[in-house]
């Protein structure tokens, strides 16, 4: 069972109360854009074993967005944080890097 | 198991959404609800009537009953010219008194909140689901909550709760 904190209202909600949202922090092609980064944006996605950032919303509570950093593998939480953000913050990425030594980011 | 009971209420509601940390839409919601604006997931209550923090920006006024469609002009009246939303949404909620001894059991079997005293507070009103459906619940005080729920699926809700109240309690927080 998955529970994440919502950033927002600070309800422990259950996986059940959420609605999944896939991989934060995609970079969106506009207008313009070649046909292949259209393609990634569209349809590429990561699928790690291990640590990974999502979007997930309160749907069953305060029904807002927000994203979450955890391991696909154990299920363990590295922390939640507001929607509001286009890159992870620091204090999310130290949690990683204490419980994950050695852990980076794929290109 | 007679000692809980689950009564349905029909009281006034109007849904406020704008930014609640302004002070115009602070004063506007005490001043037509009777009770100060509750701080992060609190209830605040005076008598019949209050304020349920429900998300950042949103708040459910309740009122008593037919008082719901006055408050929402009111509201809109004093908050011209603020950015706000103020609906009277009084047939759109159904909403239950649960009274009696174990009644944080008979929400904890139908709900994945924590519903131990120490997680869920007196007064905090909790946003979850009610087996199939969302639902807020709150506790006034020990032996008496409230629910609230779509009125679409109200009589799946009562079902619910009677059904939990039948079964009896599990012990979980003897």
């Amino acid at each position: 069972m998955l529970i994440l904190t919502c950033p927002y209202c600070g309800v422990a909600a259950d996986e059940t109360e959420l609605s999944p949202g896939g991989e934060a922090h995609l970079h969106r092609a506009g207008p313009g854009s070649e046909d292949a980064s259209v393609e990634a944006y569209l349809y590429h996605r990561s699928n790690p074993k291990g640590v990974h950032f999502e979007r997930w919303r309160h749907a069953y509570g305060c029904g807002k967005w927000f994203h979450s950093a955890r391991d696909t593998a154990t299920n363990d939480v590295f922390g939640t944080y507001p929607a509001q953000v286009t890159e992870t913050p620091q204090n999310i990425l130290e949690a990683i890097a204490q419980r994950r030594p050695g852990w980076e980011r794929p290109q | 198991m007679a000692e809980i009971t689950v009564t349905r209420r029909t009281p006034g509601m109007v849904l406020l959404r704008g930014d609640l940390s302004s002070d115009a839409l602070r004063e506007a919601a005490s001043a037509v609800a009777g009770a100060p604006m509750p701080e992060r997931r609190q209830a605040s209550l005076s008598g019949d009537t209050g304020i349920l923090w429900m998300s950042p920006d949103e708040a459910l006024i309740l009122l008593p009953e037919g008082r719901a469609a006055e408050a929402a002009r009111a509201l809109s009246q004093r908050l011209e010219g603020v950015h706000h939303l103020a609906l009277d949404l009084s047939d759109a909620r159904a909403v239950f008194e649960i009274e009696g001894p174990w009644l944080r059991e008979v929400l904890a079997k139908l709900s994945p909140a924590d519903l131990h005293p120490e997680a869920l507070p007196l007064l905090e009103v909790r946003r979850t689901r009610l087996a199939q459906v969302p639902a807020a619940f709150w506790i006034e005080a020990e032996g008496r909550a409230r629910l609230i729920c779509f009125r679409s699926v109200a009589d799946y809700v009562e079902g619910l709760l009677r059904r939990s109240v039948e079964d009896g309690p599990v012990g979980l927080f003897a």
